[in-house]
C-alpha cells in the first residue's frame, strides 16, 4: 500500500517464510493450513496446483471434440417440407454467413470456436512457464493473459443460453420448430471444465520465477 | 489487537498478502473511497466506498424484486403466420428436458436464476448486521465465502446478451415482441454491475472480522470506533 514503482524489489509471502491466503490476504505462518479469518484452504504457491489444472483442461477439451461434432440445433421448416437440418458449431456460422448475418456469425464464431481454443492454447502456456524465470515485463503480461482468460472463459457460455432460447422460443408447429442437439450439453461441460481449468491456476506461480534483488524491501 | 503499521514477519501480523503475486504489503485501515493497488502487479486489495454495505444491500433486495418478476412474467413472445409462441424463463430452462439433455435443465435454471438469487440473500444474510456496527451474524464467514465462489457461476449478465443475439438471429423469421421479464432481467444486470462496484472482499472480510468475530486478536480496529 505504499507508492507504487515498478523497480522496487518485492518480498513475497513465500520468501518471508509465510504464506498468504489467497481469498482475504491476510497472512500467516507457514505451517499453518487454513485461513482463521475466512476458513478457506492456505495453499503455498507451487507447482502443485498445475495438476488440477491440466486435468481439468484435458476434460475440458475432451468434451469440445463432441461438442463439434454432434449437432447443436435441429430446425425443421414447414414439417420438415423445407427440409430439416442439423447444424453443428461451425456449420451454423456457416449458416449465419449464407443468410448475410455476419455480425452474429462473427459473435458466435468468436465465442465457440475462437474463445476456447484461445483458452485451450493460453491455459497450456501458462500451466508451461509457469515457475520458470521471466522477466518483471513477461510476468506482467502473463498475469494480463491469465486475467483475460478468467474473464472471458464463462462468457463463451453464451453458445448453450442461445440455444435454449431459441429451442424455447422457435416452437411454431408446423411452420418452424427447432430443437437442441447432444452437442449443447458437451459444450456446456466443456465450458465449465476450462473454468475450473482456470480458477485452479495460481497466478502466484507466475512470480516465481522473478529475481529477487533484496530481501527486505519498501518497509 | 494490533496497532495499525505494525507487524511482524515472523508471525505475518499486520501484513497482506497479494492474491495474485504474493507480494507482502502492510496492513492499514483505508479511508472511504481509497484504493489500495498491489505495489507489484497493480491488482486492487482494498477499496472500501461509504456507504458501500447499505447499497450492496439495498441493490440485492432490488435485484432479488426483479427476480421475482423476470420469472413470473412472459419473457418473448413470437408469431408468424398465425402461429404464435410466447415463452417465460423456466421454458427457456425447459428446452432441455428431454432425454439426455435433462441436466443441462438445472444447470442453466441455476446459472441465471438459483445463484443470482442466492448470492443476494448471502449477501443480505452477512452484511445485514455489518452495515448497523452489529455483530455478524453466526456462519457469516462460510455465508460470504460461498457467495464469493459462486460469483463466476452466476451468469445472468451473459444470459441478457445471449437472449439479444438469439433475437437478432429469429428477427428475420417471425414477428418478436418483448415481455417484461425481459425488461426485469435488463434492470437486473444494471442492479447486479451497481453491486459489483461497491464490493471489495478484502473490506468485507474486514469489517467482519472488526464487528466482533475475533480470530485470535490480529484485527485492527480504526481509532474511531476503538
Amino acid at each position: 500500500m505504499s507508492v507504487p514503482s515498478a523497480e522496487a524489489p518485492v518480498l513475497t509471502a513465500h520468501r518471508a517464510g509465510l504464506v498468504g491466503c489467497r481469498s482475504c490476504g491476510r497472512v500467516w505462518p507457514e505451517a499453518e493450513t487454513t485461513c482463521n479469518r475466512c476458513g478457506s484452504t492456505l495453499v503455498p504457491p507451487d507447482r502443485r496446483c498445475l495438476n488440477a489444472v491440466w486435468a481439468w483442461l484435458a476434460a475440458g477439451f475432451v468434451f469440445y471434440i463432441p461438442a463439434n461434432l454432434f449437432p447443436m440445433l435441429k430446425t425443421s421448416t414447414f414439417g420438415g417440407l423445407r427440409g430439416n437440418s442439423e447444424a453443428t458449431i461451425l456449420g451454423g456460422v456457416v449458416e449465419l454467413m449464407h443468410y448475410g448475418n455476419y455480425g452474429v456469425a462473427a459473435i458466435v464464431f468468436l465465442a465457440s470456436i475462437v474463445v476456447p481454443i484461445g483458452k485451450f492454447i493460453a491455459i497450456s502456456w501458462l500451466a508451461l512457464v509457469a515457475g520458470r524465470p521471466a522477466t518483471v515485463q513477461a510476468a506482467h503480461k502473463r498475469l494480463r493473459l491469465y486475467e483475460v482468460v478468467e474473464f472471458i472463459g464463462r462468457w463463451s457460455m453464451i453458445d448453450v443460453f442461445i440455444v435454449a432460447i431459441l429451442s424455447a422460443l422457435v416452437q411454431l408447429g408446423f411452420v418452424a420448430s427447432i430443437h437442441p442437439g447432444p452437442a449443447a450439453v458437451s459444450f456446456a461441460l466443456s465450458v465449465a471444465f476450462t473454468m475450473l481449468s482456470a480458477q485452479s491456476f495460481d497466478p502466484r506461480l507466475i512470480w516465481r520465477g522473478l529475481p529477487l534483488r533484496s530481501r527486505k524491501d519498501h518497509e | 489487537m494490533q496497532t495499525e503499521g505494525e507487524y511482524d514477519l515472523s508471525t505475518g501480523a499486520g501484513l497482506i498478502a497479494c492474491p495474485r503475486c504474493d507480494a507482502l504489503h502492510v496492513e492499514r485501515e483505508l479511508e472511504p473511497g481509497e484504493t489500495a493497488r498491489c505495489v507489484r502487479c497493480n491488482t486492487v486489495l482494498a477499496s472500501p466506498r461509504a456507504g458501500a454495505f447499505t447499497r450492496i444491500i439495498a441493490l440485492s433486495f432490488a435485484s432479488l424484486v426483479l427476480m421475482v418478476g423476470a420469472v413470473f412474467f412472459p419473457f418473448l413472445e413470437i408469431s408468424r403466420m398465425g402461429f404464435g409462441n410466447q415463452t417465460s424463463l423456466f421454458g427457456v430452462a425447459l428446452a432441455f428436458s428431454h432425454g439426455a439433455l435433462m441436466p443441462l435443465t438445472v444447470a442453466v435454471l441455476g446459472m441465471i436464476v438459483g445463484l443470482p438469487v442466492l448470492r443476494a440473500l448471502l449477501l443480505v444474510y452477512t452484511l445485514l448486521p455489518l452495515a448497523r456496527n452489529r455483530r455478524p451474524f453466526a456462519h457469516a464467514v462460510p455465508a460470504f465465502r460461498l457467495s464469493e465462489a459462486l460469483r463466476p457461476w452466476s451468469m445472468a449478465e451473459i444470459f441478457v446478451i445471449g437472449t439479444a443475439i438469439a433475437l437478432v438471429k429469429v428477427a428475420g423469421l417471425a414477428n418478436i415482441s418483448l415481455g417484461p421479464a425481459f425488461w426485469a432481467f435488463c434492470g437486473l444486470i444494471l442492479v447486479n454491475a451497481a453491486s459489483n462496484v461497491f464490493t471489495s472482499a478484502t473490506t468485507i472480510w474486514d469489517a467482519i472480522e472488526d464487528a466482533g468475530m475475533a480470530t485470535d486478536g490480529r484485527e485492527i480496529v480504526p481509532e474511531t470506533r476503538a
